[in-house]
This record gives structure tokens, sequence and C-alpha cells, in this order.
């Protein structure tokens, strides 16, 4: 596989390490009252989709950026590769707001 | 007989003849043979011995696909099974060997198994060998084994280099038939990047094995001159001998280039075969077809090959299998080679067409409607029987027949991103359908089975593939050549008594094809896996179709209905050395050496492999004769006075921004917010589980800069770890991170001499009295004169102890300045065993406790954990299951009886409980001897151990059957107090 790295182009797979689901970036409010629950439910239930899939990759033989690759895990086809520190930075806008 | 079959032409080199042996005896071929078709012009026909059932037998086809002419190549580590005599370049001194008989090709005791097929019917392991169980590993499975199988290998080290490459193209043409050539050309003409596959040694494809003429030249001289123009490319690349093995993800192809195997000896140092990673934009597959035979009793018999195999022979190799041939077809192209044997005089025995209305031939004995129903001829053919349309039965002397069945295009490449082909009735054969991304198909392999068709399509595909990369294809004339329509009615076998061989490397049989649906096989999957077909080292590449349509008949599903097995990598077969390239022995994998490797080396010292890196183990002296005794000997002289030891290994991570103590504050699960500058403290690290991940210390340098160490073993793991909290957890936070651990070489100075012997080191405007740089402090200091360097008051060990880092350049030198300033003090070098019995006899935990499924309660650390922050791991944590009083908890163990060992690994029992899981206490994590205490003593797990201090229990390790009575005590053997790290 071929991951077109947002900075460094297109990079073979072997160069990085894939954690999984990019859901783990949104991690839960450790001051809630349900934070045990709320935790539960973000490190363990995840979806499996066929289909399009939000991942982190990490560049480990690289520039060490985390990216969020979107691919099909079907066709293995890659849709969007962003970088993670932008999807958080996102993320966090929103939550704030 | 020698030289008996060699015809006249072909594109044989007949001013180079080359001397080869098989099974000992000596022949002569020609430069551009193949070891088939030399021994072939030799009179030998047969070449090996099937797989189960060890029946003679010589060559089907003349390439790649070849099921049966499996020969070993060459001899003691260089010994290669399993290789295709068919593809198998003949060279000067060339060995080769049958293989799988015994104690000779002609006469090979093992046939015996062909009298008894009922023995080895489809399944007949699973069915026979059931009973009595005991039986299977000593007598069945050895038996088996010896008995099937195809050759063996050396069992020693390749000698050879294998290498992997990586290749980059715009356009890679997989085969170089009339669609490659034409496809490659247009690439190459139009100045895109080409690379052109193939995977024999010359280029053409069939051009080189059929009669017919391209633009009114001979094929082969049509295709040698393209193969000169597109050498004279820069932009071509034209791989020879290299066979495209896979197609991946995102155009990535394998293909494996064979560079030295036609050599008789290879230049040393270069590559024996190279594992190409090609990136292509665009690739034109022009893979070809591969002829089917059609199954009929008996037709197993070296002699009995495909017909376009045959022409191959003739044409190309100037060879025919016999002097008299006969032909059974059941569509116009095999009688294509009727034409082509009477071109070089052989003579036709008869032509047997399965249809009523196939074409005449004039001149020779024609069969239409007609079926071969039985052979004869017990190392060769000598006879066939034909049925007649009428149902007359008449024998015909022959030695050799062609079969065809018809064609299959090579859709394997189309499969490997789960394609699935389609069927088509007009050519009864399957189609590409569902190609990977950026793949496109022409020339037979998509169905296209005329010359003319094949390079129309060749050069159409490739200047639509060459358009949208943006390249203007030149186009140009298209070479004329012959268009014949495909004529075919499809006929799969033969009924009759005799066994009808579907697939001849697995010698499965129409029969157990049968067999298999009546027991209640239905999907082709399961018919592969019970009956074997299409296994080992052919894939069933000239057996797979005809399976299946006797199968669709059993089923009464169509063809199309019944469908493909899935075509998997690789295309045909691999060396794994080619796998591994340069990846074997000590290139394995990188080895690292600590800063002090040289100077330990120089010392005499035994290393050890943690992880990547190579560490001494421990200095052996002059006397000691087992390592207990250099291992003691370093324990105590370090407790006793001061000891070396290089820790460099531990993972090194440099922390620096504003926001630095917030980011290491919610890495750790304990409080580090309030740590000042110039302190240590140590850090417990969760997973987001709340589990252990690591544990190591960490120092504030400035009120923006920290330097963390983690375990050896973890520092790669802590790393992607930290900067997964950085990116994607806590993008805000103004921190830097940067792994240094390769950056600074790190020395541990313990014992009580160790400030004594520091003193001597550090530069003396730094003040090492306990007050200024007590315990847990740190420090940026100079060393022997102005050289930078970090010290550090830690102690593994127990006792007073330093851990200083200087630039790694400088890593040797300070080793040797801190040996010879301790020599008034006995200093003594120690490696990781005596790390590993001091960090024990103090209770330490490391690698053998953090191992994953332990959490801060079950080290008796739950007090560190904070609530008052977010920190990772501290939220589940709280979880009910992971906190209940019978929790495992960290304790010493010490055996009752002061003689006795135990082992790490065991497990523990209550006294008087039976050893088994349900009654299961605990485990034990690390054991050492203790010098200083002078005997064993180990760290475990026991359930609520806290509250079991004093108690008796078996630690038992079933596997050595060794049960030993320990006492539970405190984790801390030595100095529990801590005194002498603050002293």
């Amino acid at each position: 596989m071929i991951i077109e790295h947002p900075l460094l182009g297109p990079r073979d797979a072997q160069e990085f390490t894939c954690l999984g689901d990019a859901s783990l970036i949104n991690r839960p409010d450790w001051q809630e009252d349900d934070a045990v629950n709320r935790f539960y439910e973000y490190l363990y239930l995840r979806d499996n989709p066929a289909g399009e899939h939000r991942e982190l990759w990490y560049h480990e033989q690289g520039d060490r950026s985390w990216l969020v690759v979107t691919r099909n895990t079907v066709t293995h086809e890659i849709l969007r590769v962003e970088l993670a520190i932008d999807v958080a930075r996102t993320a966090r806008s929103k939550d704030r707001t | 007989m020698s030289t008996d079959n060699r015809l006249e032409g072909g594109l044989v080199d007949r001013s180079s003849s080359v001397r080869f042996s098989f099974d000992g005896a000596s022949y002569t071929g020609f430069k551009g043979d193949t070891l088939a078709s030399a021994l072939l012009a030799n009179g030998v026909r047969l070449m090996g011995r099937s797989f189960k059932y060890h029946r003679p037998r010589g060559p089907l086809t003349a390439g790649p696909e070849e099921p049966n002419a499996l020969v070993e190549l060459r001899g003691k580590n260089r010994r290669e099974p399993n290789t295709r005599a068919t593809t198998v370049e003949l060279f000067d001194g060339l060995e080769a060997d049958s293989q799988n008989r015994w104690p000779s090709l002609k006469f090979d005791a093992l046939a015996i198994n062909d009298l008894m097929p009922s023995l080895f019917a489809a399944g007949f392991y699973y069915k026979t060998f059931m009973w009595p169980k005991a039986f299977w590993e000593k007598l069945y499975e050895p038996l088996i084994r010896r008995a099937a199988g195809l050759g063996s290998l050396s069992g020693e080290p390749d000698p050879d280099v294998y290498d992997k490459g990586f290749l980059h193209c715009d356009m890679l043409v997989i085969g170089s038939g009339p669609a490659g050539l034409a496809a490659a050309l247009a690439g190459g003409r139009a100045g895109a990047r080409v690379i052109l596959a193939e995977e024999d040694f010359i280029v053409g494809g069939r051009l080189n094995a059929e009669s017919f003429s391209v633009d009114d030249k001979p094929g082969h001289e049509w295709a040698r001159s393209v193969f000169d123009e597109l050498s004279s490319m820069a932009n071509v690349r034209i791989l020879t001998r290299t066979a495209v093995i896979g197609a991946f993800d995102h155009g990535v192809y394998g293909a494996l280039e064979r560079l030295t195997d036609h050599l008789a000896t290879a230049e040393p140092g270069k590559p024996r075969q190279v594992l190409w990673r090609i990136y292509a934009k665009r690739t034109v597959l022009c893979a070809g077809a591969t002829e089917r035979p059609i199954a009929f009793p008996n037709n197993d018999r070296p002699g009995i090959m495909l017909s376009g195999a045959i022409r191959s022979y003739v044409n190309r190799f100037a060879t025919t299998p016999g002097k008299k041939v006969a032909i059974f077809t059941n569509n116009d192209d095999g009688l294509r080679t009727v034409t082509d044997l009477k071109a070089k005089g052989v003579e036709i025995a008869a032509v047997i067409d399965t249809r009523t209305d196939g074409p005449s031939i004039d001149n020779v004995t024609h069969f239409q409607g007609a079926r071969v129903v039985d052979t004869k001829g017990r190392y060769g053919l000598q006879e066939i029987t034909v049925e007649q349309a009428n149902g007359k039965t008449c024998r015909i002397d022959c030695l050799a027949l062609g079969v065809s069945g018809g064609w299959n295009p090579n859709v394997h490449l189309t499969c490997h991103q789960r394609g699935r082909p389609v069927w088509d009735e007009s050519l009864a054969a399957f189609l590409p359908h569902g190609v990977p991304e950026g793949m496109q198909v022409a020339g037979a392999a998509n169905g296209e089975l005329s010359t003319a068709a094949a390079f129309a399509t060749g050069a159409r595909t490739a200047g639509e593939a060459l358009e949208d990369l943006g390249f203007k294809a030149t186009g140009g004339k298209l070479p004329q050549s012959e268009d014949d329509p495909v004529n075919i009615s499809p006929f799969w076998y033969v009924e009759g008594k005799g066994r009808a061989w579907v697939d001849l490397q697995n010698d499965v049989t129409v029969k157990d094809i049968k067999l298999a649906h009546q027991e209640g096989y239905r999907s082709v999957e399961h018919l592969k896996r019970y009956t074997t077909l299409g296994m080992a080292t052919d894939q069933g590449k000239t057996a797979n179709i005809t399976g299946l349509a006797v199968m669709a008949e059993a089923t009464g599903k169509s063809i199309p209905e019944t469908g493909t097995t899935i075509f998997r990598p690789p295309y045909s077969p691999v060396a794994i050395g080619a796998f591994a390239g340069r990846h074997r022995d000590m290139s394995f994998r990188p080895v690292r050496k600590t800063p002090s490797h040289k100077w330990a080396e120089e010392q005499g010292a035994v290393f050890v492999e943690a992880g990547q890196w190579l560490r001494a183990q421990w200095y052996p002296q002059s006397g000691e004769t087992h390592w207990r005794e250099s291992v003691d000997r370093e324990v105590l002289a370090t407790r006793k006075s001061v000891g070396i030891c290089d820790v460099t290994t531990l993972g090194k991570i440099d922390i620096q921004g504003a926001d630095a103590t917030r980011f290491v504050n919610a890495v750790y699960c304990n409080a580090f917010a309030k740590l000042p500058v110039n302190k240590v403290r140590y850090g417990l690290m969760l997973r987001e589980d709340g589990m252990v991940m690591d544990d190591g210390t960490t120092a504030r340098l400035a009120e923006d800069h920290y330097v963390m160490t983690t375990t050896t073993a973890n520092a790669g793991p802590v790393f992607r770890h930290l900067e997964f909290c950085r990116q994607c957890l806590w993008p805000e936070l103004d921190v830097q991170l940067i792994s240094t651990t390769e950056a600074w070489a790190q020395f541990a100075v313990a014992g009580p001499n160790s400030r004594g012997l520091l003193r001597k080191i550090v530069d003396r405007d730094f003040d090492l009295s306990n007050d200024a740089f007590p315990f847990m402090g740190c420090a940026e200091v100079t060393v022997c004169g102005g050289l930078r360097a970090r010290l550090f008051r830690i102690s593994f060990s127990g006792e007073l102890a330093y851990e200083i880092a200087v630039p790694t350049r400088y890593g040797d030198a300070l080793v040797r300045a801190l040996m010879k300033a301790g020599e008034e003090f006995d200093v003594t070098p120690y490696g990781t065993e005596a790390l590993g019995v001091m960090r024990i006899e103090k209770g330490h935990v490391t690698g053998n406790e953090l191992n994953g499924t332990i959490t801060a309660l079950n080290l008796g650390m739950e007090r560190m954990v904070s609530s008052k922050k977010d920190s990772i791991g501290t939220v589940l944590s709280r979880r009910e299951g992971m906190n209940h009083g019978d929790a495992l908890k960290l304790v010493g163990l010490r055996p009752v009886d002061a003689s006795q060992a135990f082992a790490a690994g065991s497990h523990f029992m209550k006294r008087g409980d039976e050893a088994s899981a349900a009654n299961d206490q605990g485990y034990m994590t690390s054991v050492c001897f203790s010098p200083n205490l002078g005997h064993a003593i180990g760290l475990g797990f026991l359930k609520d151990g806290a509250n079991r201090i004093g108690e008796v229990v078996r630690a038992v390790n079933p596997l050595q059957k060794q049960e030993t009575e320990v006492e539970v005590v405190s984790p801390h053997f030595i100095d529990p107090e801590g005194e002498r790290l603050r002293g």
C-alpha cells in the first residue's frame, strides 16, 4: 500500500505503524460523572466497518507524524490522508464551542 | 538413442553444445534448450514420479505451468528441489536428479502405492490414519512424510545471496508475447518509463513456439527485432527471467528476477535472485493463456503432453517427444500441431477430434467424434486405444500424444485483489473481471486468442493507459499476423474404467472429484482442500478448470455457478531466500552496540541480546568457570565498594516546551506538577486501560525541559505513545519530543564508594556532597576538565549510586576514565546479570513484572495514582474488577530450605492444595541467587500478598516437575529503609 503523506508525499505503508480507529482522538472528559463508562466505550467499543474507515497511522520510520487515513477496508482504497494533529485541533475547537 | 529426437531449425544455438547430467547419466544439448527439451531430444521421456502413487511421469508442458517434470538441481548446499525441468535453462555442467523415487527413477519401490488406489483416494489421510491415536506421531506421520512429497532440501544454509529492490515506472507490461510487445512498444515510443517483465529467458511468448509469420517474418524474428528496438530505448527496462508473482494494493507488484540460475557458477557476491517491488502507475497484463488437457483413462504416461507444448518443443527447441505422434483435441488450435509436426517430417499416427464438425485434414488417419479411452506403455507411451464415433475401438501405436482441451487465459494476477473471473461460453474459459485498480488486460489473457487480436489489444490498451498518464501515443501500423477464430466444443473428460488424471501433480482423478462430491463437498474451496486439487508447486495451472468442470457436472450446476477457487500470490514458486533477501544471519535485524562495547570486549565480557542491543552480561575473570561466580563477585564488589554498568540502552526522551510540565504530568499516573528543577522522580506510566505500560525516572533539567527514561525494551513503544498523546490527544500543548537514546552514553556508578570515584571525574566546581546533591538530584555538570555531562543521583541497585551521561562519542573515553579513577576503590564493571540480581534484592520491578497484565495496585503503588488530575489510564484503573481485595500483590519469596532453588514462571499453591489452575494463587516473575543472603530469592505476584507476609506457599513448576516451599516476605530483601541510597 502507498500512503499519500500530507507533508512528504507518497510513502510505502511499511514505513508506518497502524493503530486503528481514529475515534481514539476523541478522548472523553475525565471529570464527567460517568467517566469510567465513557472511557470504557472510548477504549473498547469500536466500529469495524466493511467500507470507509478512519484510522490512525504513525510514520514511525519517517517523520513521526500521526496521520488520519481514510481507507476503504474492502478495497484498500485510500480516500483521504490528514495530519492527526490538525484533525485533533479541529475536534478540540468544536468541543469548546 | 542420443539426439534421436532432434529436429531441424528451432531457436537453439547449435554452435554451442552443452553437456549436462540427469540421474548421473551424461547428455548433450544446446544453448537455448531447457532441461526438458534437451532430455526429450535425447529420447528421455521419464523425468519424475508422481506425488501419491509414484507413477512414472514426463513433461506435460513446455513452460512454467509444468506439474510433472520436477527435478532437483545442483548439489550439496545449493540443492534446489521441485524445479520445473521445462523452465530450467540448460548450461554446461548442469546436474539434475529426479526426485520422489527410491531406489531409482525407473524402479521405484513406492510405486506399490499405485496398486492400492482405493487406499489413496480423496481424503485418504483423514480416513486411513484415524486410529489408534498414538500411532499418528510415531508411525503414520513419518511414514506419510517419507512416502509423499516432492523433492528434499539439503538442510544446510543457502550459500547464495538474494536481494530486494524497488522499481518505479509509468507502465508495467507483464508478459512479452505479441500483446506485451505491442504494449511495450507503444509505451516506449511514447516516451513513458516502461518495465517489460518476462518469465522466460527470451521475449516473444508464443511467437517463439508457433510457426506462423508476423509481417512476413517468422514470429520469433519479429519478436527479436522488437526486443532490439526496446533495448535501445533509455526509458524501457526489459526484465527477462522475471516472473511477476503478485499484484498488491495501489499498483505495487512483486517480481522475482533470476539472475544467475542459468549460469554454471555465478560471480561471487552477485545476487542469485532479486525480489523486486515494482510501483507502477499503470499495468498492462499480457500474461497469455495456458492450455488445458482433456482427462481420459491413463492419460498420465510420459509422452502424453499438451498439444501446444509439442509445438513449443518442435518449433522452438527443435525436438519431438517421439517419432510418431497422435493428437487428441476438442478445438482447432490442437490441429495446428499436426501441420507443424508434418512440416518437420514427424509422422502423425492419428488425429482424434472429439467434435463431429471439426475441419477435416488430408493425408492422416483422422477420427471425428472420437475419443482416447486408454493408453499403454510402462515408462512411456507406446499405444493408445481410440473409441470411434461408431463405438468401435482401435489401437494405434504412437510414442507421443498431444492433447488440447482449449486455452485458459492466465487471469491469476487479475484476481489478487479479489477479482472474480467470469465464464465465457464461446471460449469455454474464464475471463478477467474486477481487475485491480490501474491494471488493464490485453491479448490471450483477456481471451483475445489470435495473434492479430493480441497485437491490436496490446497496442490499444497501452494507448489508453498512456493517454490517461498524459503521454501522446504515436500510433503506428499494427503488425500483420494470423487471425484465426477459436473453434472449440467443450470436452472435459472421457468416461472409462481406468483412472483419468485431472491434477497430475497431486494425483487427483476424475473419480476423486466425484467421490468428494458424493461425500458432501460442494464448494470448490472445500473440494480443493479435500482432494488437494490445484495445490503444490504448480497450483493447478493445468488442472483447476477441468476439475471445476467435473465438479460442476457432478453437482448439476454450470461452471460459472461453481466458480473458481481464489487465486493468491505468488503466481509461481519463490524461494524463501528471495523473500528473506539480505535479512538473514546477523543481518536479520540490526545490532545496536553500546558506547562501551569495544571496551567491554577488551575485558572479555559475555554479551547478551536485549532487544536489538548487545549488552555485557557479565565480565568473567581468570579462574572463573561458571557464570554465577562472575555474577556473584560483581554483585558483592559493587555493594562493598563500587561498580560500573553501561545503562545507555535505557530509552531517553527529551521533552521541552512551555507545556512540558503539563505533558509529563498527564502521561504519568503519579504527580509531576510540582517536581522542582534539578530533581528526578520515579514515574509510573499506565496504558489507557489502567494497566502499567512502563516505568522509569524523569529528571527536570529546567522549567521547560525534562529528560524521561524508559525501560530498554519499551523505548520505541513509549515514544510512539507519547507522540500519540502529543499529536492526537493534546494538540494544544506547546511541547516537543525527541528520542535521545543514542545521543547520550550513560553509566551507572553504584556502591558506597561511588561518590569518591565521581569526585575524581566530575569537575571540582560541582559540590557532590550529600547536602548539596542529595538522593534524586540531577544536574548539568562538566567532567574530565570541561566535557558537558548530566549527573543523576538515582539508584537501581539500592546502593548510593549515580548515573552519569556524556555525549555518546565520549562514552568509550568515559568508561576508561571511570575505571582508571576507580582503581583505588577496586572498581568492578558489572553486567546485566548482576544488575538484575541487585534490583531483585532491592525489590525493583522490570519487564518481568510489567508484563501487560499488571496494575499499579498489583505493584503496591496504587496510592501513587493521582485522582486529582487527568492522566492516561487513571479513570479505567478505578474499574471494580481491577480493585477487588483478592488482587495480586507484589511480594518477595525465599525458600524455606535455603539450599533449595525455584524457577521464574512457577505458580503458587497453598500447602495441601492440589496443583491445579483452580487453586492458583499467583506466579513467580523474577528469580536469582542472592550472594548477599546466600540463597535463592524471587519476586512474584500473590493473591492478597501484602497481607500474607510470613505464610509458606508452594512454588510449583510442573514443566520441570519441580516444587519448592517458599516463604512470603517483603520484596525489599536489602536495605528496606533505603538508608544506603540516601547516604
